[in-house]
């Protein structure tokens, strides 16, 4: 019989904390494709902004009297598709942490990895780029559908050199993005899926409805400021809201809010047992 | 090798674990062994940084689990609730937890191999029997070839093959000089598998010693007479100052002098003797013994004395 040396601890030396977070970013990017949640809430998400794109291209085209295309905004009425995007983003981003504690998923990973603002912190970069990517192309998807639909010689028609357009475009991915990153957050905080759905879009959905119901002075004073309306401002060209914030000032504000959650969300992770 | 001092964790009202000092040594099977709702799973949580303690501190090869980089490779731990996502596969399920240790993908192939999981590694786990969950949790626990393995409850629920191929797992990885640290509320799994135990009840600790001393620490040995003149055997014994308990009205458990010497009693008084042996307290009695008092919930069945093999 042979004698089996016992199993020493293998010291890893050889790695930096930086090839130690490059190996959790790759094991969350490995999570975040590798169920299939992912990919049927971005192949909605890709639809519903492509398709709506050129739906509201095709129907709205003929039916707006010529003044009310100048008030209009060509390139949000082409991103039309994000009211219905923005769901599937928010679930998406809201899902990468809480199915970890619904599944007991999260026990196994903090196990892997004890630091848990760099699980949170990978996660949030992961979810951050992916959103990025298929929200950005989804926005130009849903732009060009929309120009390629409407009728030639139709005013809505506007091209990427025009004022604001590029960036409008680009701020249609952006604004997904930063509204998954949110639920993100709001997913750290609240760790349950659906409480944390439920208070994403209660924050996104309610406050203009209170506002509606409020004087004029505090729509025009309190309104720019809720989520949503600050946020989809970088996705407006040219705005025609005079109580409106500023595209960038906008989406700053979209940012601070989704910053706060998810500094709550990697205060709250390290401090509560998992 | 696992240390903990002064451990302990309160939820509520409740102890779960209260002021447990153990430690579990290198290259030994110790058994962790509780009724349920003792504090073992707490335990368990507490070392590996899952949950943070009220007071006191536990370490793993002298550091607190939660300073640990790459852990996988010094600790491998199977916990009793699933944990994993039923919507990924086997091997993506062991893949992403390989991948943040820095363990390469070839050793995923290996530890599926390992638990018999190969064939449905690009399965779903979620659709996994409990026998098959519970080796994806093992292979999982094997990723980083760890040298100290923890696992909690391991054999709950299993059939007979699954309780059988673990129980011979756990003792070729003992073999092969590992530190195993099992939870059971089971005491007949320990007796099996462990060198150490360590026994714990409403979160406290009870004993933490070997199994052989474990046991002598307790009746220990008796000797068990079957006479049909037996109270005239235990009179004549205890004129000598010999503990005797009738047990039947033809049986008798001496204590304090060997078979032996009850033999030599019983044939110079002239009493037949139908059956002389010595008992040893079986694992399961001492442990009934010890946590008797200290069981959380029951029922007015279990509070009989248990009588083994009830069919």
């Amino acid at each position: 019989m042979t004698t089996i040396a016992p199993p020493q601890a293998r010291m890893h030396q050889d790695h930096s904390p930086l090839t130690g977070f490059l190996d959790v970013l790759r094991s969350e990017f490995l999570k975040l494709r590798s169920v299939r949640s992912t990919f049927w809430t971005l192949t909605v998400a890709v639809v519903s902004n492509v398709g709506l794109g050129s739906l509201t291209a095709a129907v709205l085209a003929g039916r707006l009297s010529a003044s009310e295309k100048a008030t209009a905004d060509g390139v949000r009425l082409a991103l039309a598709g994000i009211h219905l995007s923005q769901i599937a983003f928010g679930v998406l981003g809201v899902l990468v942490i809480t199915s970890e504690y619904g599944t007991g998923m999260i026990r196994a990973t903090l196990s892997a990895v004890p630091q848990r603002g760099t699980v949170l912190t990978a996660k949030a970069i992961v979810f951050t780029a992916t959103a990025l990517i298929v929200g950005t192309a989804s926005s130009f998807g849903a732009y060009l559908a929309f120009q390629a639909a409407l009728p030639a010689g139709d005013s809505l028609k506007s091209s990427l050199g025009d004022p604001g357009v590029l960036r409008a475009v680009f701020g249609g991915g952006l604004y997904l993005a930063m509204l998954g990153l949110l639920g993100l957050g709001l997913g750290a905080v609240i760790r349950v899926s659906a409480g944390a759905i439920a208070t994403l879009f209660g924050l996104l959905f309610v406050p203009p409805i209170l506002l509606a119901m409020l004087p004029h002075s505090w729509q025009t004073t309190v309104g720019p400021y809720v989520p949503m309306q600050a946020g989809e401002q970088v996705y407006v060209a040219v705005s025609h809201e005079s109580s409106a914030l500023a595209p960038w000032t906008g989406f700053g504000v979209f940012t601070l809010y989704a910053a706060v959650t998810l500094a709550l969300g990697l205060l709250l992770i390290n401090r509560r047992d998992a | 090798m696992i240390e903990a001092i002064g451990l302990s964790k309160r939820y509520g009202d409740t102890m779960a674990v209260d002021d447990l000092s153990f430690t579990v040594p290198p290259g030994q099977v110790t058994g962790f062994l509780g009724p349920n709702g003792a504090g073992k799973s707490t335990t368990m949580r507490l070392i590996l940084g899952l949950d943070a303690p009220t007071s006191g501190t536990v370490t793993v090869n002298g550091k607190p689990y939660t300073s640990l980089r790459r852990p996988l490779f010094e600790v491998g731990a199977l916990l009793e609730a699933r944990a994993m996502h039923g919507g990924r596969s086997a091997f993506n399920h062991l893949m992403a937890l390989a991948l943040s240790n820095g363990i390469p993908r070839a050793r995923v192939g290996k530890v599926l191999d390992q638990v018999g999981l190969r064939s449905v590694a690009r399965k779903r786990s979620g659709g996994f029997s409990l026998g098959m969950g519970q080796r994806l949790g093992i292979a999982a626990a094997l990723l980083g070839d760890p040298p100290v393995l923890m696992l909690d409850e391991p054999v709950n629920g299993l059939d007979p093959e699954g309780v059988l191929w673990i129980r011979t797992l756990l003792k070729a990885l003992a073999a092969e000089g590992r530190t195993v640290f099992l939870s059971s509320h089971l005491m007949s799994e320990m007796a099996l598998t462990a060198d150490r135990l360590i026994v714990v009840g409403r979160g406290k600790l009870i004993a933490q010693t070997t199994i052989e001393d474990f046991l002598a620490g307790g009746d220990g040995s008796f000797v068990q007479a079957r006479s049909p003149e037996a109270e005239t055997l235990a009179l004549v014994l205890r004129a000598r100052g010999v503990t005797v308990v009738r047990q039947g009205p033809d049986l008798l458990r001496i204590t304090g002098v060997d078979a032996g010497m009850v033999g030599e009693i019983a044939r110079t008084e002239g009493l037949a003797l139908l059956e002389l042996s010595t008992r040893q307290a079986t694992l399961e009695q001492r442990y009934m013994e010890l946590t008797g008092d200290l069981v959380d919930y029951r029922t007015a069945e279990d509070a009989d004395v248990p009588a083994p093999n009830r069919n």
